[in-house]
């Protein structure tokens, strides 16, 4: 089994983990690259539409990042984004995907090293869940096609390469 | 408004099992309102039935078209349009709506992605509660504005029960007595003394009880 990196989508508020991240950049923490980041004005606007979306077009794992509870700068939208986050988790977990793929996260601007512990704790534990099953149920089936039409053309190949010689 | 409530996913996945082409179909109409078959909801379910199917290696096409209104013939015509390429829709909206489209498309089998549940109000957002039962006879002028048929657990006409404890019903302490209700606000009316004279038997020929009901105007009719 080939070394999986996963693919680990960070929506991130403008006011407070955005610039967590922008902070951890500046004071040169390292975290793993494995994570995209996705900036929005503020978590109230994530929708459960683009957490599914993310999984569908390929992510391995998904954050929601806002402000600490109560400090949100457009006051509730980080708990609207908590609401949406535990409704989505419910419909991953039914669909087979997972809901321990998709969590949220609260910092405050100031927490650059937290972003960057959220990232890497995050990135850890979707390589221990292994890739999305969306895409490992694809990639088996069109591997399992692939073998089946790969080995009688090659031996075909062979037999009549060997002919000539 | 009709309040719907969403079927399990795993349900749903069981009814479209075989097709790998649907037609999911929402409705701008009470289950938008109540946020059970909107665009956004139709959004959100289809992404988790293709979701689903990736996960077992298949796939799904979704089509994704939220009309006006299941129940008006003339709001059908986007639906008409693309109906001929696929062979069974999925639909959001309530029963009325996916019994419209099953007549008004024979050939398409129509799947109910909701489940139906009853008239009511938006009590605060995200919550929806019981008012009517459409009995065919609406007595709210003698009770104050609260209907004995849908509040009260047994319908009773001159409640309450004797199940009645502390302004709720027996049948689940967080259900309102509905007589209790109904005394309450007649007395803010200053209507107290309507209550004295008993009710008689109700003629549930109205209601559902007389069977599939029809309302015709035929004024309107061209």
């Amino acid at each position: 089994m080939e070394d999986f990196e996963p693919i680990v989508i960070a929506f991130c508020c403008h006011y407070c983990a955005y610039t967590a991240a922008d902070l951890a950049g500046t004071m040169r923490l390292q975290y793993p690259s494995n994570v995209r980041i996705i900036r929005l004005p503020c978590t109230g606007k994530v929708d459960v539409r683009h957490l599914l979306e993310a999984f569908e077009k390929g992510a391995d794992g998904v954050y929601v990042a806002g402000c600490m509870e109560g400090d949100c700068h457009f006051l509730k939208g980080n708990f609207r984004a908590k609401k949406r986050v535990a409704w989505a988790k419910k419909i991953l977990e039914e669909v087979g995907i997972g809901g321990d793929r998709l969590e949220m996260y609260n910092m405050s601007a100031a927490m650059g090293p937290r972003f960057a512990e959220v990232a890497r704790e995050m990135t850890e534990k979707i390589r221990k869940l292994g890739p999305n099953p969306a895409k490992k149920a694809e990639r088996k089936a069109h591997s399992a096609e692939r073998k089946e039409n790969d080995r009688p053309v090659q031996s075909a190949e062979r037999a009549a390469h060997s002919a000539k010689v | 408004m009709i309040i719907a409530e969403e079927k399990p996913i795993k349900e749903i996945l069981a009814m479209i099992e075989g097709y790998d082409k649907i037609i999911m179909a929402g409705c701008k109409g009470c289950v938008t309102v109540c946020s059970t078959g909107g665009e956004k909801e139709v959004g959100i379910l289809a992404s988790a039935l293709r979701l689903a199917r990736q996960t077992q290696g298949k796939s799904l096409e979704t089509k994704e078209i939220t009309l006006e209104r299941q129940c008006d013939t003339e709001y059908l015509e986007p639906l008409r349009e693309i109906a001929d390429s696929f062979p069974v829709v999925l639909s959001l909206a309530c029963g009325a709506g996916i019994q419209f489209l099953a007549e008004k498309f024979r050939k398409l089998p129509i799947l109910p992605a909701v489940n139906t549940q009853f008239i009511g109000v938006t009590e605060e957002q995200g919550v929806w509660t019981e008012r009517c039962q459409a009995c065919g006879n609406c007595v709210l002028d003698r009770t104050g504005g609260i209907c004995p048929v849908a509040r009260c657990s047994k319908s009773l006409f001159n409640g309450p029960c004797g199940g009645s404890k502390n302004g709720k019903c027996e049948i689940d302490s967080q259900v309102d007595c509905g007589w209790q209700l109904i005394y309450d606000r007649m007395k803010e009316l200053g209507q107290l003394e309507k209550l004295e004279e008993p009710m008689p038997v109700k003629d549930w020929s109205t209601s559902r009880d007389g069977g599939p009901r029809k309302r015709v105007r035929e004024d309107l009719k061209i």
